[in-house]
């Protein structure tokens, strides 16, 4: 529950900060409570990668270009009735959201941290190599698209 | 409540000895490169130079801290708690030996159960990865340090130290999965406990001797990494080249400049046990105990008594004829404290890593004194057009190697 709420708590952070680099050190954060999430439910060899992957190089990247880039401080602008209904509004966004997940779900107790224990890496590359093998190539291939497109927009500068 | 007890114990000891390890690691630094450049390094502060440590610290103690005006308040205060949170944490799993078995003692008031604990603060399933995500958040630490400062110098070195952290974070993980595909295991105790016995009963089942030649280069590519990582020479470039000017780490006076050290020597204490653990076998000795390695220490005990006394006999100060002759003494009083089996037992395994992380720290320093560095470019070039692939190539051929086994 702490975790979750650092989460929240660095994901409302993230919004409201005016300087990019205060919001992209918020994702970290939510980042790392993610990972102690992941940790507490059993899942050790995501929780780890996540840290790995998620908070320790791409959001390195992210900081890096913010940084390169001299992105200032964003200027609020006039809020005329939008910050009045923003709030309420959000709030009935979630309560329908978490109504629809409560019915479609089957009802569940409590959530017992350590009864998974599949979350060590040999079942989870098992798992990714055998079962999930057609998600992880395919996404592979989705990653250099993306790769190459970023290079190919980049290089159109130079001419 | 006796394992909360210990528990607390034990990371105190850790902490404390870990504190003292990185001062002297800097006293030790300063005598090698000292020598390697044919002079002699600190003498004047205790002997041999081995109070420096503390003036040092004395000294950037009492420093007026003060906060520039120019800089982002926030970000710079906090970089440097930043970078030592994460260069500290890592130690948390390494392990230093086997179990330590005290037994009960019963003295009156005083009922101490007999407490068996392992000499490691915690075992993660997961404790390689672990130290790998941690390193790389230690990255923040200098690219904050080096934004916040508001100044184009410190802005370029904290940028080029953290690209070149990241850009070598890679050929390490793929070097360090090398000898875990031998080994089948991400646990530290796990990886020492598959390096035990001896193969044909001499040569010891480290993991650089194990699937023959592509661990050695395993072994070779993470040390290089591990320079790189810990910006050391020869990447030392982010640190050196700009300490000229300034670096990422202009704007700290006092503590907090001495924080990115602190943090800079931990990382190299760490990757140096790291490195121990993988490849060089942890804690087990180089050879047999049948043939006579556990006196190994006690000899070299003594031979360091026997020097003293030969240096006592022609000093460089007046006093060091009875100052030495005292510290032989004192090396002959380990020499025998470390023949007494009791003793030796649960401390001969602490004794091996250390020897083994020390010898991988005086090559750090080693290299330090001897090669020159490298352009930035060329240093980013190094990463990803030589060691990159040969890392990838490695774990292949590896993998092949331990499938067809």
């Amino acid at each position: 529950m702490i975790f979750a709420a650092i989460a929240v708590v660095c994901g409302i952070n993230l919004v409201v900060q005016t300087h990019p680099i205060s919001s992209a050190l918020s994702l970290v954060g939510v980042m790392g409570a993610l990972a102690a999430l992941y940790l507490l439910l059993g899942g050790e060899f995501i929780a780890a990668a996540q840290l790995v992957v998620y908070a320790g190089a791409i959001m390195v990247l992210f900081v890096f270009v913010i940084m390169l880039l001299n992105a200032g401080t964003e200027h609020k602008g006039h809020r005329t009735w939008a910050k009045y209904a923003g709030v309420p509004m959000l709030l009935v966004f979630l309560g329908i959201v978490a109504s629809l997940i409560a019915n479609r779900l089957p009802a569940s107790g409590n959530v017992v941290f350590g009864e998974f224990t599949k979350g060590s890496p040999l079942v989870f590359g098992r798992a990714l190599f055998t079962t999930y093998l057609l998600p992880f190539e395919v996404t592979s291939v989705l990653i250099l698209i993306a790769i190459l497109g970023a290079i190919v927009l980049a290089r159109k500068e130079i001419d | 409540m006796t394992f909360f007890i210990v528990s607390i114990i034990k990371a105190a000891v850790v902490a404390f000895v870990l504190l003292t390890a990185l001062a002297y690691l800097q006293w030790l630094e300063r005598k090698v490169l000292a020598h390697i450049q044919l002079r002699v390094g600190p003498r004047r502060v205790g002997p041999h130079g081995l109070l420096q440590p503390l003036a040092d610290v004395i000294k950037l103690i009492t420093k007026e801290d003060m906060m520039p005006s120019h800089v982002n308040k926030v970000f710079w205060f906090l970089a440097p708690f930043i970078a030592v949170l994460f260069a500290l944490i890592p130690i948390a799993v390494i392990p230093f030996g086997t179990e330590l078995k005290l037994p009960a003692i019963n003295l009156g008031p005083v009922h101490i159960p007999a407490i068996t604990t392992a000499m490691q603060l915690t075992d993660l399933n997961i404790g390689v990865l672990f130290i790998l995500g941690i390193s790389g958040l230690g990255v923040y630490g200098v690219a904050l340090a080096g934004w916040s400062s508001n100044n184009k110098y410190s802005l370029l070195g904290g940028l080029r130290s953290s690209a070149q952290m990241i850009s070598y974070e890679l050929p390490m993980a793929l070097a360090i999965a090398a000898p875990l595909l031998v080994l089948n295991t991400l646990s530290f105790r796990g990886i020492v406990d598959g390096q035990a016995g001896f193969f044909f009963g001499f040569l010891p089942k480290w993991t650089i001797f194990q699937a023959f030649p592509f661990n050695i280069i395993s072994f070779i590519l993470f040390i290089i990494a591990a320079f790189a990582e810990t910006n050391r020479v020869p990447f030392d470039l982010p640190e050196a080249e700009n300490e000229l000017v300034a670096g990422f780490h202009t704007e700290y006076g006092s503590m907090k400049f001495a924080a990115f050290f602190m943090a800079e020597y931990c990382n190299m204490v760490t990757v140096s046990c790291v490195a121990t653990l993988l490849f060089l076998g942890g804690w087990h000795p180089p050879f047999p105990a049948a043939y006579g390695s556990s006196f190994l220490p006690s000899l070299v005990m003594a031979g360091a008594g026997v020097l003293c006394f030969l240096h006592a006999a022609s000093p460089a100060r007046p006093f060091d004829r009875i100052t030495l002759p005292v510290v032989g003494v004192a090396f002959f009083a380990l020499a025998g404290i470390f023949l007494i089996p009791a003793v030796a037992l649960p401390l001969m395994p602490i004794i091996w890593f250390s020897a083994k992380a020390l010898v991988i720290l005086f090559v750090y320093i080693w290299v330090r004194g001897t090669l020159p560095r490298f352009r930035y470019d060329q240093l980013m070039r190094f990463a990803w057009t030589f060691m990159f692939p040969v890392a990838v190539a490695n774990l292949f051929l590896t993998g092949l190697v331990v499938a067809l086994a």
